[in-house]
């Protein structure tokens, strides 16, 4: 067990999965500050009309909820098939020193 | 200018509808509880549904859990009130979803096995952290839960005219009833069942709404500016601090990833590929959700008016009830207003099952047991636990009648941001964590965003009456999830756990692989 956790597979695997997840974090962080520090100091960049009364801050919010869900999503598929794929070989390894 | 018309409304009085459904519903969940009975006797039955929930059903029953009646109610309320300012809530709320998803939904479902307290836990001495992560956890579900009880005798009062008192203690036994006979499964079906008739009955509204408008949203918005003015359609003061913004920002992300009743429903997946899958569903609905009540509440707006709405409660809470009514008549209000209550009595059983955990898993087991557990036991402890937060939410419900608890929910998201998700994040990711380093950050948690929210406006100012508030800001998180933060850090560097350490290491098999996972 000691040499898979040394093993250079399982240490990758533990560096990409925090690459990854921090990256989404980051990402996600960004949006969501960016747009509460626009409210907080730049509204009339949200009251920008796009219509006869329509704002652009409408479709930014909208926006916003959108992309959070589908960050979950690309994060699933990542998951799903790269993290995974990782995970079976390791624990195949693991099998085949028992 | 059309003039508004004095519109009547039948709200407050008894409506056959809403009882007939909402009697319904109560005899459907209790079948249920009566068939998940027989398949809860161990203990990772009561607490966790067997680990037999899928991924896609978890994640119906945690938005289920999220998509409180403050969020039906309270945030279509608020839009149709402030108009663009409510989307800052619903934004808000979803964000932390994501972040579950990123940081902590695997390494939490590999590592624990009923409470998020398991993960904190896992490499540190039982004792102090289970103490100190319980305090934490049982006041996040405290101010919850009286946010929602109040909310249900006046919601209730004014939906069904029943009074208070008898409408606290029917949401108060019939989620006893759930959760003591069927345990996890139970309240996930609930759960599961109350999401569907929500989102359901959300779309209907939206779409009987929209039928008004040629089916184009953009006309509801054209018409709030016309009716009100442009600036509705914009960020206006409500939140002026920008200080104050980052900190709502702040406890609205973090706190969801604190949330305790949210944290344990990972457990009742089979493994972190499930666990993940269910993060995914439950964004996708609650984001939709929340971009359905803002059409509600710009809706309301309109066809209903500000004025009328406002001479219900200021807060609007009432818009998404009497917008049903105006669009669908009073068989739609009965079904929404049946929703709603459904609403209200499932969150409080998901908030009641965590306690009851907390109670017996984390204090009575871990800390007076030393972690011995026999089966039945401890399940005998838990459904105890439950009876005794059963009664002390009617009570609590009973105790702040009348009483402004609007800054509850918000109190529980400070306290779930400042003292429960700091250390759960550091002793996932940070192998020089310590004991008394997690004890002291879940301390300082707590203790700061109580205070500072007493000495905020929000109680200082509008529940004690006092001209100015010691504390300028609505919100404590940005201060109290700092210091939680960089106390658990200093103190950690301050000590030395080798013990701790070393299992950190052991323990990433389980985490990264789920080698040994529960």
């Amino acid at each position: 067990m000691q040499s898979i956790l040394e093993s250079k597979q399982f240490k990758k695997l533990v560096t990409d999965r925090w690459k990854v997840s921090i990256m989404f974090t980051i990402i996600m962080l960004s949006v969501y500050f960016g747009f509460i520090l626009l409210i907080a100091f730049k509204k009339e960049l949200l009251a920008y009309k796009i219509g006869e009364h329509l704002t652009i801050g409408l479709p930014i919010g909208l926006g916003v909820i959108i992309l959070a869900w589908v960050l979950t999503g690309l994060y699933v598929r990542w998951a799903n098939t790269k993290y995974d794929q990782e995970v079976q070989s390791i624990k195949s390894q693991i099998t085949n020193l028992k | 200018m059309e003039q508004t018309q004095s519109f009547v409304t039948t709200l407050g009085q008894p409506n056959v509808v809403s009882i007939l459904m909402f009697f319904l519903f109560v005899a459907i969940t209790l079948y249920i509880t009566y068939w998940a009975a027989k398949k809860t006797k161990t203990t990772s039955e009561f607490y966790a549904a067997g680990r037999s929930i899928t991924g896609f059903q978890n994640g119906l029953a945690l938005s289920g859990d999220y998509m409180s009646a403050a969020s039906f109610l309270g945030i279509a309320g608020m839009v149709a009130m402030r108009g663009y300012d409510g989307l800052i809530y619903s934004i808000g709320f979803l964000v932390g979803w994501p972040l579950i998803m990123f940081l902590i939904a695997e390494p939490l479902r590999n590592l624990g096995k009923y409470t998020f307290a398991d993960v904190v836990a896992f490499r540190l001495k039982q004792k102090p952290v289970r103490i100190a992560s319980s305090v934490g956890s049982l006041m996040t579900i405290t101010f919850y839960l009286i946010a929602q009880m109040v909310g249900a005798g006046s919601l209730v009062k004014t939906l069904f005219g029943l009074s208070y008192e008898l409408a606290v203690i029917i949401v108060g036994v019939v989620m006893m009833a759930y959760v003591l006979f069927g345990g996890m499964l139970a309240t996930t079906w609930v759960q599961i069942i109350k999401a569907v008739l929500l989102l359901v009955g959300a779309t209907v509204l939206v779409v009987l709404t929209l039928s008004q408008f040629n089916f184009n949203p953009i006309n509801i918005f054209n018409a709030s500016a016309e009716k009100y003015s442009d600036a509705i359609l914009s960020p206006g003061g409500y939140i002026s601090n920008p200080w104050d913004a980052i900190s709502l920002g702040l406890a609205l992300m973090l706190g969801t990833a604190g949330l305790p009743h949210i944290l344990m429903r990972f457990y009742t997946v089979p493994n972190s590929k499930e666990a993940r899958k269910s993060v995914f569903v439950a964004t996708g609905f609650i984001g939709y959700f929340y971009i359905l009540t803002f059409i509600i509440g710009f809706g309301a707006m309109v066809l209903v008016g500000q004025d009328v709405i406002g001479s219900f409660d200021k807060g609007g809470n009432m818009s998404a009830l009497l917008l049903s009514e105006t669009v669908g008549g009073q068989v739609f209000l009965g079904f929404i207003a049946a929703v709603a209550f459904a609403t209200i009595l499932a969150v409080v059983a998901g908030l009641t099952l965590s306690g009851a955990s907390t109670l017996s898993h984390d204090l009575y087991i871990n800390v007076f047991k030393n972690g011995k557990s026999d089966e039945a036991g401890e399940v005998k402890v838990a459904k105890r636990a439950t009876l005794a937060l059963g009664i002390i939410a009617i009570l609590l419900g009973l105790i702040f009648k009348g009483q402004n608890v609007a800054f509850m929910v918000g109190l529980a998201f400070a306290i779930a941001a400042s003292a429960n998700f700091p250390s759960l994040i550091l002793s996932i990711l940070w192998k020089k964590f310590t004991t008394k380093g997690a004890t002291s950050s879940i301390i300082t948690g707590t203790v700061l965003a109580i205070a500072l929210i007493i000495l905020s406006p929000t109680v200082w100012v509008d529940v004690f009456g006092y001209e100015e508030a010691v504390f300028p800001w609505k919100n404590p998180a940005l201060i109290s999830l700092t210091a939680s933060f960089l106390v658990g850090i200093v103190v950690s560097m301050m000590d030395k756990e080798p013990s701790a350490e070393e299992k950190f290491e052991d323990e990433k098999l389980r985490t990264y692989l789920g080698i040994g996972a529960e």
